[in-house]
């Protein structure tokens, strides 16, 4: 656990490390900070809406820009197991643990992220599903890897093809040279929790302006209401289910009786 | 039509569930077994996670065993007597199971053993199923009595202490063997998570000579019994019981158990036998298929915690 307070405090200060002295500032306008879900929920869409504006102290802006959306979604651990064959079966031999790594990740760009700075500016900034923090708990350790080690692979993969992961090179658009729109598909198994957005303004590959901004999911309604009194009332719930259960099987032989 | 589930936190297309509550309620009501076998692993298909799967199936078991009790009462094909004596052991297996259950999922590879009692238990009891009505329909065919109750066909079991009568059950039998049966699947259950059904009804018909008539009905009153009490725990100490989507499945299913136990008393004996055993037997095959193919993905992914 003290180490991953130590890495998580040092993620926060390269974090910190702020943009070049900047001439420009973003301004961002989020659709719906509040994604509710309800009984009808299939996901949603959500847009970013924002201009480049240059700094009242200077007034040049240096156009292209190019600029990368990063929403990440409330944290939680996952095992990723692989299996091998042992003895003629397929038995999992062997797991890493992703410790807080986020239940949901959007990269969003306006071009392919790596493309857009050199590595080292992407690492640092941990933008792209490639360079995002994804630590994992070998031994007593926790550590992240190189991009390429075969669990952080199959679990960047696994968690993409649930559509919780994704990267898209085409979801900013620019509408003008400084006015963009990025669309923040939220698929339906989306987690509910609260959410952070990070934008980042680059051109000629350097950092020039960041901005966040944050959104919740949430179940209103009777959805919130089952799932409180499934979590705050578990017995009596457990004990409704049944009686519900008993109930209807009763009814359905009523129903049914001919006899 | 989608529907959004609280508890499993994803959409569902409501008839598809229905019509999945439906299938698997019909041949619970036929066979007299819970068919959280297959219930589970078609919940797990359409993308609900394992433990919330396992959790809600449960209740949904709990209903449609229910009504084939009641309509198995109503036709005087059900053993009170019987079930309960199976029930109280049933419950000491349980704990024993339970407490396995951790010690093994400490080892982390519990999904190895249940893999492996699967396949082993679902083959070996589905094949003698087969193998015994295929015999029977046979005799019969040849004109001869279907029914393998000969006074002479008493195996060592039978000369145990402790005798018992079971009235409705027509048997005469030691009070060990039903204990044991009892523990077996109650100890099996809570490993393997299932009600046991499909495993109670050739136990019983084999070893204890009860008539298939009866059997079934028996069979319901155990599973409704253990597959509520299972639903409470699970709802209080994992909270992983989804209210919403157990009401989907307790409909179709319902329904379903209801023209499948008509059915159940319709067909003759040994074909009932027959089909469940083939049934058993290629649910078996499947999870042996899975353990022995190469998968398509070496990895999978597993929730550890939240935050």
């Amino acid at each position: 656990m003290r180490q991953l307070t130590i890495m998580l405090t040092l993620v926060t200060i390269a974090c910190g490390v702020g943009p070049a002295p900047a001439a420009e500032r973003l301004v961002v306008s989020l659709s719906n900070h509040r994604v509710a879900v309800t009984s009808n929920f299939v996901g949603e869409e959500l847009v970013l809406f924002g201009t480049i504006e240059p700094e009242p102290s200077t007034s040049a802006l240096r156009p292209p820009y190019d600029l990368v959306v990063t929403v990440t979604g409330p944290r939680q651990t996952l095992r990723t197991r692989r299996k091998q064959r042992m003895l003629g079966i397929w038995v999992n031999v062997d797991s890493r643990e992703f410790v807080r790594a986020p239940s949901y990740l959007a990269v969003l760009s306006n071009r392919p992220v790596n493309t857009i700075a050199g590595q080292d500016t992407l690492r640092r900034l941990q933008i792209g599903l490639d360079n995002f923090l994804l630590p994992q708990r070998i031994g007593a350790d926790v550590a992240d890897t190189v991009r390429d080690d075969p669990f952080r692979r199959a679990f960047v993969r696994l968690e993409t093809q649930q559509g919780l992961y994704r990267e898209s090179a085409t979801a900013v658009t620019f509408l003008t040279p400084t006015v963009f729109r990025a669309a923040i598909p939220m698929p339906a198994a989306v987690p509910t929790g609260n959410y952070t957005i990070d934008v980042e303004l680059f051109t000629g590959g350097l950092l020039v302006a960041r901005t966040n901004s944050a959104l919740e999911v949430i179940k209103t309604g009777f959805e919130q209401y089952v799932a409180d009194a499934a979590r705050d009332y578990g017995l009596v719930y457990g004990m409704a289910t049944t009686a519900m259960a008993l109930i209807i099987g009763w009814f359905a032989s009523i129903v049914f009786a001919r006899d | 039509m989608q529907i959004y589930l609280p508890i499993a936190d994803l959409p569902v297309n409501v008839f598809l569930v229905l019509g999945m509550g439906l299938a698997v309620g019909y041949i619970s009501g036929m066979f007299g077994i819970g068919g959280g076998f297959l219930m589970t692993p078609l919940l797990i298909f359409i993308g609900i996670s394992p433990a919330v799967a396992v959790a809600t199936v449960s209740s949904h078991i709990a209903a449609s065993s229910f009504t084939g009790a009641i309509s198995y009462w109503r036709r005087r094909a059900l053993d009170i007597a019987l079930a309960m004596m199976l029930l109280s052991a049933g419950i000491v297996g349980s704990a024993t199971g339970v407490w396995l259950f951790t010690e093994l999922r400490a080892l982390d590879q519990l999904d190895l053993m249940i893999g492996l009692s699967y396949v082993t238990l679902l083959t070996v009891v589905g094949g003698m199923m087969i193998y015994e009505s295929v015999q029977a329909i046979l005799r019969t065919r040849r004109g001869m009595p279907a029914t393998l109750r000969r006074p002479g066909s008493h195996t060592w079991f039978h000369g145990l202490p402790f005798k018992l009568r079971f009235k409705r059950s027509k048997i005469y039998v030691s009070a060990i063997p039903v204990w044991a049966i009892g523990f077996v699947i109650g100890f099996v259950g809570a490993i393997m998570g299932i009600g046991g059904g499909f495993l109670l009804v050739p136990m019983l018909i084999y070893f204890l000579r009860v008539p298939t008539a009866t059997v079934i009905g028996t069979s319901m009153v155990l599973t409704l019994v253990t597959m509520a009490s299972a639903t409470v725990m699970h709802a209080a100490t994992n909270h992983l019981v989804d209210a919403v989507l157990a009401l989907i499945l307790m409909i179709g299913g319902v329904i379903g158990a209801q023209f499948g136990a008509r059915m159940g008393q319709k067909m003759r004996g040994e074909r009932l036998r027959l089909l469940l055993g083939l049934l058993v037997f290629a649910v078996g095959c499947r999870f042996a298929f899975e353990l022995v193919v190469q998968p398509d993905d070496f990895y999978s992914l597993r929730y550890v915690m939240g935050g």
